[in-house]
């Protein structure tokens, strides 16, 4: 084992190379690219025997992705955003062929307005497709978790493929000292990809994604991709105990920091949960017995250990970097439901920020905690907030006012908004 | 060049891989070219299907293939092939895959997805080199959805979609001159109504490697409007008028393999169907008619 200052893409390259994926379709995109720069580099050095194929676009990448997983081999592939949409089609239809692998998708927020810096809305499009969904909060984690995602992908009872979340920059591009495990080691906790039904020969011919007629079968596949979907919040306990055991490194689907007698507890994911964690020292410093919730899992949801996480709790701030427009924040709505009757269930205070990369505070995360205080003692759930400052409201008014006297200057009629 | 076995009509296949029974319309032409390829090409094949009619040739729980079958999408079947070529190659380069077990990979596409959606995974196959053949049958329309516009109507055709006097306002696009123009391993249009040059043809293309067109007009009942029983007369017109030319691509040079003289009119093939009515009735376009016979003439110049 070495311990190396890498970055969250190093690390995901990392991932892949010592999970020996024999295959990498590619195409690059911001601010994912270093992983496939990284791992063509390796393929050329001699130092990953696989073979990368950069495609035309991320919906041939999908493509070639499931089809080759279909065929037989361990894949890896990356990707982001606009990237991740432009795939959607075969996101949701290669899950469907259950051919297991392994795609990181670095976060970044979705156009328009276009913009490079992260935040969930990309990835939680892909929420309901059939990919099971990992998110880490460190370099250290989106190496592991790729790991435990080759292992709960190819998993009898599981067999579908799964995106390693990671967020763009504040993990992309941000190295932090991580054990790189010895390959030996890998290989015993990850034997070779065992294809089992998959693959195409001439001696073993097979129909792959046939259609199908009427509601009745289309129900019976789509629903056994939910069972096994569901399958894989066991099979992770078991495969993330092994790893525990092997690397030292304990990973639960759900990470509770702090909480033993938290009265309130913050929600959130990914790696702004480490300003959360900043925040919760703090204000444990200051005798507020204050934790942190995060999920480490979306898919399948990890409900029962959300809920062995919260009730008791007095008060909870669920912070989302997404928005769903018209309804809020999804992981409110997913807890929500998750605690939906349960004795005891705390209220939920609803905060949308860290959107295209917004910074959240310390202060903001202590007001939160007032917020989420209050609404304890009333028992009303509070208005859903933006995160947003009157400083930063006053830094965009005074862009629209530039905005207003350039088209002025233009001889364009504006209104100033 | 090694000759050909194909030398009559009696050296063609007689044992049919195909099964029967499909979800096909009766007299369809893309079936009978299908049928055809896959005569030669054999059962040591892996059909990745990109969004069309023969989506439907494989529902679950059947298929009429004796090998294998992958259907993707519309747009991406090129970037399917590529992954299961790729991951052959790295299953026998391993030894996981005894090299007897590999097959050959085939797209199978209408023209909807070859000639628009598609365009662009497979202009990326053609640019890695990928080792494929690409099977198009062409029924010049979205026939699955019921024959709306596509980027292979011909000029004037009626269509879903173009259903004024006019008919359909553009102009076939070059499928043929597009991978061409590329350079691709090999590239040939064949129809099954002359299975002799389609057999020649596969048989050229299947031993050979790298991206390898087979673009196949496909008479459409349904579509084009005519009867079934039809199919077969409709497509030797399509090569008898000259409006469908065979040629094939190899080693740098386009080659006729079929030149008719005389040439049939064209409108003999177009008046038996019902989508190039209007052009005769209720009275006759004699402009739109000799402007077609032109362009076909043209053509047929520039080769002669």
């Amino acid at each position: 084992m070495s311990r190396m200052l890498v970055t969250g893409n190093a690390a995901a390259a990392w991932g892949a190379r010592l999970a020996r994926a024999d295959y990498v379709p590619a195409f690059p995109i911001t601010p994912q690219t270093e992983i496939i720069e990284t791992l063509g580099g390796w393929i050329e050095a001699g130092e990953l025997d696989a073979r990368m194929v950069t495609l035309d676009s991320e919906h041939s990448m999908l493509t070639a992705a499931g089809a080759a997983a279909a065929t037989g081999v361990r894949v890896f592939t990356a990707t982001s955003s606009q990237g991740l949409l432009y795939a959607m089609e075969m996101i949701y239809t290669v899950a469907g062929w259950r051919a297991p692998f392994v795609l990181a998708n670095v976060s970044r927020a979705l156009a328009a307005p276009i913009t490079l810096e992260p935040d969930h809305n990309d990835v939680l499009a892909a929420r309901d497709s059939g990919f099971l969904q990992l998110h880490a909060a460190t370099c250290q984690e989106v190496l592991d978790l790729t790991l435990l995602a080759y292992r709960l992908s190819e998993d009898e009872g599981v067999r579908l493929p799964i995106i390693v979340n990671l967020d763009g920059f504040y993990l992309s591009f941000t190295r932090e000292p991580v054990q790189i495990p010895e390959p030996s080691a890998v290989d015993a906790f990850l034997p070779a990809f065992d294809p089992g039904g998959l693959g195409f020969s001439a001696s073993r011919p097979v129909s792959q994604a046939v259609a199908v007629l009427g509601g009745g079968p289309y129900s019976y596949f789509r629903y056994e991709m939910h069972e096994a979907a569901r399958n894989a919040l066991a099979v992770f306990d078991q495969v993330a105990a092994d790893f525990g055991d092997r690397f030292g490194r304990h990973y639960s689907p759900v990470e509770s920091y702090r909480c033993d007698d938290a009265e309130i507890a913050f929600v959130m994911m990914g790696s702004f949960a480490t300003k959360a964690k900043d925040a919760v020292d703090q204000l444990r410093d200051a005798g507020q017995a204050v934790g942190l919730v995060r999920p480490r899992m979306l898919r399948p949801f990890p409900d029962q250990a959300l809920r062995d996480a919260l009730v008791g709790r007095r008060g909870v701030a669920v912070i989302d970097q997404n928005l769903s427009m018209g309804l809020g924040g999804v992981l409110h709505t997913e807890l929500s439901a998750a605690l939906c009757g349960v004795p005891n269930a705390p209220v939920l205070a609803s905060f949308v920020g860290g959107l295209g990369g917004r910074d959240i505070g310390a202060s903001e995360f202590f007001a939160m905690v007032d917020v989420a205080r209050e609404a304890a003692r009333s028992g009303m759930p509070p208005v859903p907030r933006l995160l947003y400052t009157r400083s930063e409201l006053r830094e965009m008014r005074k862009l629209q006012g530039i905005a207003a006297a350039e088209r002025a200057a233009a001889g364009q009629p504006g209104d100033g908004a | 060049m090694s000759e050909s076995h194909y030398r009559h009509m009696k050296d063609l296949p007689s044992t049919h891989l195909l099964g029967a029974g499909t979800a096909m319309c009766a007299g369809c032409g893309g079936l009978q070219a299908v049928h055809e390829v896959y005569d030669v090409l054999g059962e040591k094949t892996v059909f990745v299907n990109a969004a069309g009619c023969m989506t439907l040739l494989s529902v679950y729980p059947f298929t009429p293939f004796r090998g294998s079958w992958l259907y993707t999408s519309m747009a991406s079947a090129p970037a399917g092939a590529q992954g299961v070529r790729d991951a052959l190659d790295l299953l026998v380069a391993k030894g996981r895959l005894p090299a007897n077990d590999d097959l050959q990979v085939v797209v199978l596409t209408g023209d909807g997805a070859a000639y628009g959606m598609g365009l662009s995974s497979t202009s990326g196959a053609i640019d890695r080199g990928l080792d494929f053949i690409y099977l198009c049958y062409d029924n010049e329309g979205y026939a699955n959805t019921g024959q709306q516009s596509s980027p292979a109507t011909p000029h004037a055709a009626h269509t879903a979609t173009d259903s004024g006097v006019l008919g359909h306002p553009g102009f076939k696009k070059d499928l043929f001159g597009i991978w061409v123009a590329n350079r691709p391993a090999y590239a040939a249009t064949v129809i099954g109504t002359e299975p002799l040059d389609l057999a020649r043809k596969i048989e050229r293309a299947k031993d050979m490697r790298g991206p390898r067109l087979i673009l196949a007009l496909a008479p459409c009942p349904s579509g084009w409007g005519f009867d079934p029983g039809e199919m077969a007369e409709i497509g030797r017109l399509a090569v008898r008028s000259g409006v469908w030319p065979l040629k094939e691509y190899d080693d740098g040079r386009v080659v006729h393999t079929e030149i008719r003289r005389p040439r049939v009119p064209v409108e003999e093939y177009l008046v038996r169907q019902e989508r190039f009515r209007h052009l005769f009735e209720p009275e006759r376009n004699d402009a739109e008619l000799s402007a077609i016979q032109a362009r076909i003439d043209a053509y047929w110049e520039c080769v002669d």
